[in-house]
């Protein structure tokens, strides 16, 4: 239980949401180019980093009774400050993400976290864990909004990469298409490690 | 009165709460493997829902207005539902043994649903009246409900088809949903 271990994991072994199916209203919603998609992975792992220390630091105060009322209180303490960190500085990114800002506070990633791993270890070895499944989270939103945005808009990060003729397929920016291209991401990645799994199996 | 009929078909069909807003997709996801659960955590859901939004509006506009404290809505909003769920458990234990049987183990999720907290800031940001809140959030849970149910259904033939290794589970789960949403997608000139 190394503390590289600890950060590490979060950027393949378990990388929300694909191997910790969790959170997934904001990975489906806010997904529409990538941009969005850093934009709301960096605010996710902003509250989800400082919660981890917290709730480990308070670990011995907090009576095992109320700690799930405790860990909500000190997750929407951080929520708060992003919402108006975000709506003071970056206006633009806010409106966009809108609803799904506040809505952190009840993505169950980071409720899990606190839950799983940080009222059990230190705020060390937590910081390093918040931070890793925080960056696997963001790099996930990255991935599956450049995917929707190079399909569905023919851009990346606002630029645009095809040829001009190219008809935008504008399914994959709509509802469906967001189950769709996650749905079939998740099935990726599931072949990847089965693909592993076999070969550590024949070695 | 047409107006609130519309307000609940658009609800329900055309910006349904799960399939067009995505608000609560981990019980879509994780909870609809069988009939019987989807039933139970949608009935749950309706009950919930609709008192949520009636007392969050309530503290919204009688607490948190006149104290002028309206940014510490998201903190005040999720202490209301989680005591409200938790109330909800007591009373339903309490009175209707027959109910919590059924509801039971889903009314602690609810807490962590976010298409409750999110109905009730959805409320809010609309500038909804108390009555039109009320149906909002009945209309957004009956919403829920129906996709879960649906899905469900669907889920539950899964156990009959053969689907490939990688897709088996939570991608042929969201697969699925994409399919549902496109359905649904057919209604929105309804509104």
């Amino acid at each position: 239980m190394s503390l590289r271990y600890e950060f590490t994991k979060g950027l393949w072994e378990t990388i929300p949401p694909f191997r910790l199916v969790l959170g997934l209203c904001p990975v489906l919603a806010v997904t529409t180019s990538g941009i969005n998609g850093i934009g709301m992975g960096l605010a996710t792992t902003f509250v989800l980093v400082f919660s981890n220390i917290f709730v480990s630091l308070l670990r011995k105060f907090i009576p095992s009774q109320v700690r799930i009322a405790s860990f909500i209180v000190i997750i929407a303490s951080f929520v708060v400050i992003v919402e108006l960190v975000m709506q003071a500085y970056f206006f633009a990114l806010f409106k966009v993400l809108g609803i799904f800002i506040p809505l952190i506070v009840v993505n169950c990633i980071i409720l899990g976290r606190a839950e799983a791993f940080a009222s059990k270890n230190g705020p060390v070895m937590s910081l390093a864990d918040g931070l890793g499944i925080g960056l696997g989270f963001t790099i996930s939103l990255f991935v599956l909004g450049s995917i929707r945005e190079f399909l569905g808009a023919g851009t990346l990060l606002g630029v645009n990469v095809l040829w001009s003729s190219y008809e935008p397929f504008s399914f994959m920016l709509k509802p469906p298409g967001a189950f769709i291209a996650l749905g079939i991401l998740l099935a990726l990645i599931n072949l990847i490690s089965q693909f592993q799994k076999a070969r550590g199996g024949s070695n | 009165m047409a107006d609130f009929i519309l307000l609940m078909i658009s609800a329900i069909l055309v910006n349904n709460i799960l399939l067009a807003r995505f608000l609560g997709n981990c019980p879509f996801v994780g909870v609809s493997r069988s009939m019987d659960t989807a039933t139970g955590m949608g009935l749950a859901v309706i009950f919930v829902l609709t008192l949520a939004g009636m007392i969050t509006w309530l503290v919204h506009t009688y607490l948190l207005i006149p104290l002028n404290i309206e940014y510490l809505r998201t903190i005040a909003f999720i202490l209301v539902i989680a005591t409200l769920v938790q109330f909800v458990e007591m009373v339903v234990q309490k009175t209707a043994p027959a109910l919590y049987e059924a509801l039971g183990i889903y009314l602690p999720l609810i807490t962590t649903n976010c298409a409750v907290l999110g109905v009730a800031i959805i409320n809010i940001e609309d500038g909804y009246d108390l009555i039109t809140s009320i149906f909002f959030s009945f209309a957004s849970a009956a919403g829920f409900a129906l996709a879960l149910v649906l899905m469900a259904g669907i889920r539950e033939r899964f156990a009959l088809v053969n689907i490939p290794k990688s897709f088996e589970g939570t991608a042929i789960g969201l697969v699925t949903a994409g399919l549902i949403a496109l359905a649904f997608s057919g209604f929105a000139g309804l509104v």
